[in-house]
């Protein structure tokens, strides 16, 4: 399958891809381009220009500083996969980066383009709402930052105008005491999840102190199950608490009935699937 | 459209190529460049039969496009083999019979090497889990994990790390 012709462009700056941006409706950003490409082929999407990212290196980093994780927009998923700071102190990501897609996809896909992408059956946007994380955004106007529970308005569709561009994550370092997990099933490796549950909680004196969980594939935008957050905080963390929550977090899925399985179905795995991440996370926080 | 001059260094070998944008890698290096080693199987960024390395980096040929390749080395199957002697991975997926119909053979091999070269003593898991972007429709799954085991081992012992 052949993409539509388009015009190609490689920026050597962000503000130069911006300025591009800004002048020309049809253009699209080119990331790890494993979402746009496939779209492209399909001609499901046909932009009349493409601004590759690619060689925007200084876009591409994973550091801990003022208090947040910060990874550049650009950073690929086998990079996070292989980051000790992200494996030790930021389970949730790392559990989430290693079921996106496949190892060859992650070589190239970005978690900049993951999240931008806005596609409700990608794994990192749920695994954001639960660590309360932020964006960076550059447009013409200069930056602003972005919480991720405003990012994400619809189906493929982010708070971002036209002409800004993603340009860094970040999430808040942890606290002591703190634990995460991403649970996921897909039917294949590298297919969508038929539904997927992240969980950050903190644990202070033996109560829940706070705690995120996001909901992946059972909705037009990822799900911040914000019912069963509020239920575990300034509880103990013991099983009838656990179940609780991961039966309030099913009733905030609105999932569909598709090829992957039935409404029911996908309630019922989102229930399955929170008790799951939800028993890892406080076991995680206890270890910590 | 836009076409675009682009060098890119397949297997060693600098070619300099006029192309669409739109041109995908996996179409220069097998339409352009003649090299059919790189197969196409699912088009839809799934199947991994086309993996070449970019840079070093195993990755799907289908969805990058000629023009990110600029200025870059692309190894393909073609490249394995040196002087005339087969690669270890050639080797022992001859050997351990890695292959039925050969249709995904050069992704799976492309993608091993690159496994190998990080991991030369990989567990059944580490292979499962570093090929599980590269699809055998025969199935043959069993040889294909001992072919990778086998070149590791004969790669640490030869110290050819590909």
């Amino acid at each position: 399958m052949i993409p539509p012709s388009f015009d190609y462009a490689v920026p050597a700056s962000v503000a130069e891809a911006v300025s591009l941006l800004s002048a020309n409706p049809e253009a699209k950003l080119l990331a790890g381009g494993h979402s746009l490409v496939p779209l492209m082929r399909f001609r499901l999407a046909a932009p009349a220009l493409l601004i590759d990212l690619n060689r925007l290196s200084d876009l591409a980093y994973i550091k801990e500083d003022g208090g947040w994780l910060k990874i550049g927009a650009m950073t690929r998923e086998s990079a996070l996969d292989r980051s000790d700071l992200v494996r030790t102190r930021y389970p949730l990501l790392h559990d989430t980066t290693r079921l996106v897609a496949d190892p060859l996809v992650r070589n190239l896909a970005t978690l900049g383009g993951n999240l931008a992408h806005a596609d409700p059956a990608n794994d990192h946007p749920a695994a954001m709402l639960a660590y309360r994380a932020q964006v960076v955004a550059v447009g013409p106007g200069g930056e602003r930052t972005i919480p991720c529970a405003e990012f994400f308005v619809d189906l493929f569709t982010t708070s971002l105008a036209h002409d800004e561009i993603l340009t860094e994550i970040q999430i808040p370092a942890p606290a002591a005491g703190s634990g995460g997990a991403y649970e996921k099933l897909e039917r294949k490796v590298g297919d969508f999840a038929t539904a997927a549950v992240g969980v950050q909680l903190t644990l202070t004196d033996g109560k829940v102190a706070s705690a995120g969980i996001g909901l992946t594939n059972v909705g037009a935008t990822p799900i911040q199950a914000s019912a069963a957050e509020a239920a575990l905080v300034g509880s103990a963390p013991d099983d009838a608490a656990l179940r609780q929550a991961a039966a309030l977090a099913a009733e905030a899925a609105q999932p569909s009935a598709d090829q992957r399985g039935s409404v029911e179905y996908k309630r019922s795995l989102v229930k399955t699937l929170a008790l799951r991440a939800l028993r890892t996370a406080v076991a995680r926080a206890q270890g910590a | 459209m836009s076409t675009h001059k682009i060098t890119v260094t397949v297997n060693g070998v600098a070619h300099t190529e006029e192309v669409e944008a739109r041109l995908l890698l996996v179409h220069l290096l097998r339409e352009k460049l003649s090299l059919t080693g790189t197969h196409i199987g699912c088009d839809t960024t799934s199947c991994g039969a086309c993996t070449v390395h970019l840079d070093g980096t195993p990755v799907k040929s289908c969805t990058v496009f000629a023009v990110q390749a600029d200025g870059k080395q692309v190894t393909t199957v073609e490249g394995l083999a040196q002087n005339g002697n087969l690669h270890p991975i050639q080797a022992a997926f001859i050997e351990h019979h890695g292959l039925q119909c050969g249709f995904c053979t050069p992704g799976m091999m492309m993608t091993s090497a690159a496994l190998l070269r990080e991991n030369p003593n990989p567990s059944d898991d580490d292979v499962r889990w570093g090929i599980s972007g590269n699809l055998c429709r025969c199935t043959g799954y069993m040889n294909i994990v001992k072919a990778v085991q086998a070149a590791g081992k004969q790669m640490a012992a030869g110290g050819n790390n590909g």
